[in-house]
């Protein structure tokens, strides 16, 4: 069996399994923890506390001008980067196929001239998000293995591709091979690291959302 | 052709020049990636060679690789080679038969001893004592053991030959395996393909008659200079897969339009063959040219790749929905007992289950 057999056979299924089991372990974990009972009465009524959740989905993806001055540039750095791999991920042909394989449901695809350069952007912010994280003392004090492993894993997938576009350093099955093996890394290691966030980001807002709708604060 | 015949000599006599033999080694010396000065050295080694004896075994195959060796539809020098080396034994070619085909053998064997070389077509079964095929009541296997050490090298022709192929595929009944998995002390080299490309047994030929030895191989023991790149590489078709232009169908607009095959299953950027620059049938076309994907034939294991040949290579095999499902469920569970486990733990009074 060659490298690129086992990415995409065994390797891809385990990888899959792990992702789906590790996704609805935690998600199920989070759902049915205890959460503290709320004495005061409600000063809004359900409706207007869902729509608060969903609002602050939102108002919370940009920060206050008052914070811009200290986390701009993170912030900046952080669309980028997720604005790139979306590009990447939803806009190259084969990652559409794969999706079409699994779901049935296809779009049109970018250029490849605009996927690499998407690519390209995405790497860039990644490195330059890497550095402020060990240049920032705040920041490094924060950081965690998992926050360096969470950044190698999703450095890793970018980076492959990238070769595996220009089919320069080595044969296209061996970096194909490279790039399968990383993605698989990443679906490993997602629902147990903060890349956890995939899922939980949108949620945990909403959330805190609804809670300060509920208590009559702004969202 | 006499035994003490040279290959100018015959060449002569058949109506070839001197200026003919230069120009077909020109045209080899490129073919095999060699540098341009080595075309005279090459012609000089040509015109003095004598006939080098070929013994050719064939195990478990379909005669698909020597049909295609032999379907050469003009009298070319590289054709002519196929004449000028002594093939001593093949079963569906030599008017011998039964006895008379097994004291030939023998004979030759004992008459190239160390000089001859061994072409093989075909897988080998090796399961059960190799009983799956048989060659006058013995065994593939025991046949290739048997005139192996006496080879000079070993010309594995064909994909079944170098790696198994077909009677490989899952469930492999026969224990079908390739001779490098038999022979290991022999030089060997594999020329896959389903079947081969013709000039490139030509080639390998005319490499080892011209200088005593056998080409540069890579990994995997094929001729560099003709396995050295992917069909990909060499596809004429490659701009389009640059551009991200790739037909969804084998009968829409980008399939009419000739646009890559890629999403279609086509395996030539995984597949080492020299099939987009020499092509078939003369130099008219290949499978990508006539619209059909790469199926990666030269490849090993090729016919139980995964998701099959029409599945595009970004793809992958996935656990199914099923399981999908029971992970799921097992997820779900440990969950659960995780969160019902933090629960006991928990005694704040202001603590509750949701609503």
């Amino acid at each position: 069996m060659t490298l690129l057999s086992f990415a995409r056979g065994p390797g891809m299924q385990v990888a899959t399994l792990i992702l789906i089991a590790g996704m609805f372990w935690r998600l199920s974990g989070i759902l049915l923890l205890r959460r503290r009972v709320a004495h005061a009465a409600a000063r809004n009524p359900f409706a207007v506390r869902l729509l608060g959740g969903a609002v602050t989905i939102f108002t919370r993806a940009i920060p206050r001008r008052t914070f811009w001055p200290r986390v701009g540039a993170g912030v900046v750095l952080n669309y980028v980067f997720h604005i790139g791999l979306f590009i990447v991920l939803f806009g190259g042909a084969p990652h559409i196929l794969i999706i079409h394989e699994i779901f049935g449901v296809a779009w049109p695809d970018l250029p490849k001239g605009v996927i690499v350069v998407a690519s390209g952007i995405t790497l860039a912010a990644l490195i330059l998000l890497l550095v402020r994280r060990l240049c920032h003392p705040v920041l490094k004090m924060l950081s965690k293995p998992d926050d360096y492993i969470s950044w190698l894993i999703v450095f890793m997938p970018i980076f492959t591709g990238i070769l595996l576009s220009g089919e320069t350093v080595a044969g296209y099955g061996a970096l194909l091979a490279w790039h399968i093996l990383s993605i698989e890394a990443l679906m490993i290691w997602l629902p147990f690291g903060k890349l956890m966030h995939v899922a939980l980001v949108f949620a945990g807002r909403g959330m805190l959302g609804y809670n300060f709708s509920r208590k009559g604060a702004a969202t | 052709m006499a035994v003490d015949e040279t290959l100018g000599e015959m060449l002569a006599r058949r109506g070839f020049s001197r200026r003919g033999l230069l120009k077909f080694a020109i045209v080899m010396t490129s073919s095999l990636a060699l540098p341009p000065g080595m075309a005279a050295a090459m012609a000089e080694n040509l015109a003095a060679a004598r006939r080098q004896s070929v013994i050719w075994l064939s195990f478990q195959e379909c005669t698909g690789c020597l049909e295609t060796l032999l379907r050469t539809s003009s009298p070319t020098i590289a054709a002519l080679i196929f004449d000028f080396i002594s093939l001593d034994y093949q079963e569906a070619l030599m008017a011998a038969s039964g006895s008379a085909a097994e004291l030939t053998l023998r004979q030759a064997v004992a008459a190239n001893k160390g000089k001859y070389l061994l072409a093989i077509d075909g897988s080998v079964p090796v399961a059960d004592g190799g009983v799956y095929s048989l060659t006058g009541g013995k065994a593939n296997v025991s046949m290739l053991q048997e005139f192996a050490p006496d080879a000079a090298a070993i010309l594995a022709i064909g994909t079944c030959a170098a790696y198994g192929g077909i009677p490989k595929a899952f469930p492999n009944p026969t224990g079908a395996v390739g001779v490098e998995d038999v022979i290991s002390d022999k030089p060997i080299v594999n020329i896959p393909g389903c079947p081969p490309i013709p000039e490139v047994l030509s080639g390998v030929l005319v490499y080892f008659v011209s200088f005593g030895r056998l080409p540069d191989l890579d990994e995997r023991k094929r001729p560099l200079a003709y396995f050295g790149t992917t069909i990909h590489d060499q596809c004429y078709r490659r701009p389009f897969y640059d551009q991200g232009k790739f037909a969804k169908s084998f009968d829409d607009e980008g399939a009419r339009q000739g646009w890559c095959l890629f999403e279609l299953g086509c395996k030539g950027p995984t597949t080492h063959n020299a099939c987009a620059s020499l092509k078939w049938n003369d130099g008219v076309s290949f499978p990508i040219e006539s619209g059909h994907g790469c199926l990666g034939c030269s490849e090993p294991d090729f016919w139980d790749q995964d998701g099959g040949f029409y599945t595009s290579l970004a793809g992958g095999k996935g656990p199914g929905w099923r399981d999908a499902g029971i992970a799921a469920a097992v997820g779900i569970t440990g969950g659960a007992a995780a969160a019902f486990g933090a629960r006991h733990k928990t005694t704040r009074p202001d603590v509750e289950t949701p609503e």
